[in-house]
């Protein structure tokens, strides 16, 4: 029998009318890197939240390392470490001395603490900056001594919430190499969200989370091969006439993006050549690739992840600017 | 156990905070300092003595002593709104610390910290002309400790519901000069108009600044310096039992309040 450190069973979170997770069930494995996958507002941060016992469920149950999160919340905390989407760290302070007040909290004797923030802090390469305030670190910097608190107490989940937002792509990278460094050293489980694409390719399992619900959940490559086939993105100079083209040469329906046309084809190297010779539109550009998480996206939840993305920050933006102006 | 292990935590990590904030130190005994010496010096003259041998600038020691352990106590509670907005309050509650310690931790963070700024203005006692046996100081410190506990509480409940910063300095300015104002600091409290007397009366901070004068001036209970509430002269055991009474409920509210915020 698999061991399972995290079990979800049915999680309902209502706030009044709205309901934020609508009945998601999963389980983690120990020593897994678990992925829940989503635009911005599917859920992502209120499941995390419910299962590091900050917010209580409206039903359902969760177990956390075979802890329930809501009658066992001391025992939970306890064996959770946690990287929260936004900053959590006293900058006033330097960063051993964050470390240490976590290390009193999480109850860990002197005689482990030290040598242990010593570990810690070396391996996110930290250990000459530990006597400067927080305030004088870089963001990259900040992550990284949380991602170093929050292993601190060797937890038996480390729940990630973007762990790399808003940082440049080396700081991601870098980031990226620590946890998966972790996962090797110290068989801890990870739990994380993000809505990266390529980032979520790191995981071992993805769930897909939309509007609350659970749309898919596999391995990434089990998740790519739901699209299964390749897909062409091309240019023309008539894009309306290609697509009937296609659809009346070819039987295949083609999807309208900002870029052109993208269509699926079972295997894109024998069809592009016959295509490119054959084709009565004049083509500007043609590419092929092979299915990525974001055709996944696509294809469950017909959107794209990162349109959506940008809506929402447009329509933040106009809110905000909106309080402003009535202000 | 698990539970001092938080309260210790959460207040240590205040004294680390305190201590690399030494200027906060200076900047907030400027405030009562200058008061003490600007308004007793221009006053003190013109008022005469207000009790037996007891000039102006005598009678308000006491209650800026109060004064400073107060607002300062009082103030502390921004510390948690504070925490919330730079996201650190997250990493206490998820903790595996009960939220009551926490907020017991925040209380005695605020109540030490304003003791010490206390004992700062009571250094200039010898300024004063008020002279100050080692029994007096040591009968003062638990009251003043006591003063800065209820009202480190109340500005610790306050910030459990207030999440804007503006907001918090609004309500505090809405509380804590009325309280300071009308707590018998600045003048004696008999012979005031009927409205005025009544919210001197409703004021917990009158009972927290009474029994400080009580001990530093002479505990006599017909001093002119009594508070007479409802017809009784309010002894000092009197003041400190309201007192108390009021800090063990505002502690307990704010224990309640910081475990029921999600």
């Amino acid at each position: 029998m698999t061991d399972y450190v995290v079990r979800v069973e049915n999680l309902v979170k209502r706030f009044g009318g709205l309901v934020a997770v609508d009945g998601i069930s999963f389980s983690v494995a120990r020593g897994e890197i678990f992925g829940l996958l989503g635009p911005n507002g599917a859920g992502k941060t209120t499941t995390i939240n419910m299962l590091c016992t900050l917010t209580k469920p409206t039903s359902g149950r969760a177990i956390i390392a075979g802890f329930d999160v809501v009658r066992e919340q001391s025992q939970v905390r306890q064996s959770i470490g946690l990287v929260f989407q936004d900053p959590s760290l006293d900058e006033r302070l330097s960063g051993l001395q964050n470390l240490r007040f976590h290390g009193l909290v999480y109850n860990l004797p002197a005689s482990v603490r030290e040598p242990r923030i010593k570990e810690v802090l070396t391996m996110v390469e930290l250990w000459d900056r530990r006597n400067s305030q927080v305030r004088t670190y870089s963001g990259g910097m900040k992550r990284r001594l949380e991602l170093a608190r929050g292993l601190l107490h060797c937890p038996k989940v480390l729940f990630l919430d973007e762990p790399t937002l808003g940082l440049d792509p080396q700081t991601r990278n870098r980031i990226w190499e620590y946890i998966l460094e972790l996962r090797q050293r110290e068989d801890t489980t990870i739990f994380l969200t993000t809505h990266y694409m390529d980032e979520s390719e790191n995981a071992d399992r993805i769930a897909i989370i939309d509007h609350g619900k659970l749309v898919a959940m596999d391995t990434p490559e089990g998740l790519k091969k739901l699209v299964g086939k390749d897909i062409i993105s091309v240019k023309t100079d008539d894009d309306n006439r290609a697509a009937d083209e296609i659809r009346s040469r070819y039987r295949i329906e083609t999807r309208r993006d900002s870029d052109g046309l993208t269509f699926e084809v079972a295997s894109g190297e024998e069809f592009l050549p016959t295509f490119i010779k054959e084709f009565g539109t004049k083509i500007l550009s043609v590419s092929l690739r092979r299915p990525s998480l974001d055709d996944v996206f696509l294809k469950l939840t017909g959107r794209e992840i990162r349109q959506e993305e940008v809506s929402n920050a447009f329509k933040a933006m106009v809110r905000q600017h909106g309080r402003r102006t009535r202000r | 156990m698990n539970n001092l292990r938080g309260v210790y935590t959460i207040w240590y990590r205040d004294m680390l905070r305190f201590w690399h904030d030494k200027m906060r130190m200076v900047g907030s005994v400027t405030f009562p300092l200058l008061f003490l010496f600007v308004f007793g010096s221009g006053l003190s003259a013109r008022m005469g003595f207000l009790g037996p041998g007891i000039d102006f600038t005598q009678f308000m020691f006491p209650g800026i002593i109060g004064m400073t352990v107060l607002m300062s106590s009082f103030m502390a509670g921004v510390s948690v709104v504070w925490d919330r907005e730079f996201g650190f309050l997250k990493e206490v509650l998820v903790a595996p610390i009960s939220r009551a310690s926490v907020a017991v931790g925040k209380t005695l963070g605020a109540a030490t910290v304003a003791l010490l700024q206390g004992i700062i203005i009571l250094l200039f006692a010898p300024l004063i002309g008020v002279s100050l046996s080692v029994w007096t100081v040591l009968m003062l410190l638990p009251l003043m400790f006591l003063l800065s506990a209820s009202m480190g509480s109340l500005g610790i409940l306050l910030a459990t519901r207030i999440r804007s910063m503006e907001a918090f300095q609004a309500v505090m300015q809405m509380l804590m000069f009325p309280m300071v104002f009308l707590s018998g600091v600045f003048f004696p409290l008999q012979g005031l108009p009927a409205w005025m007397n009544i919210l001197v009366k409703i004021n917990p901070a009158t009972y927290g600044i009474a029994p400080i004068r009580q001990v530093m001036l002479g505990t006599l209970p017909d001093s002119p310096f009594a508070i007479n509430l409802l017809g009784h002269t309010m002894s000092l055991w009197d003041n400190v039992t309201v007192l108390a009474a009021f800090g063990t409920i505002m502690i307990l509210l704010a224990m309640w309040s910081f475990s029921s915020q999600e």
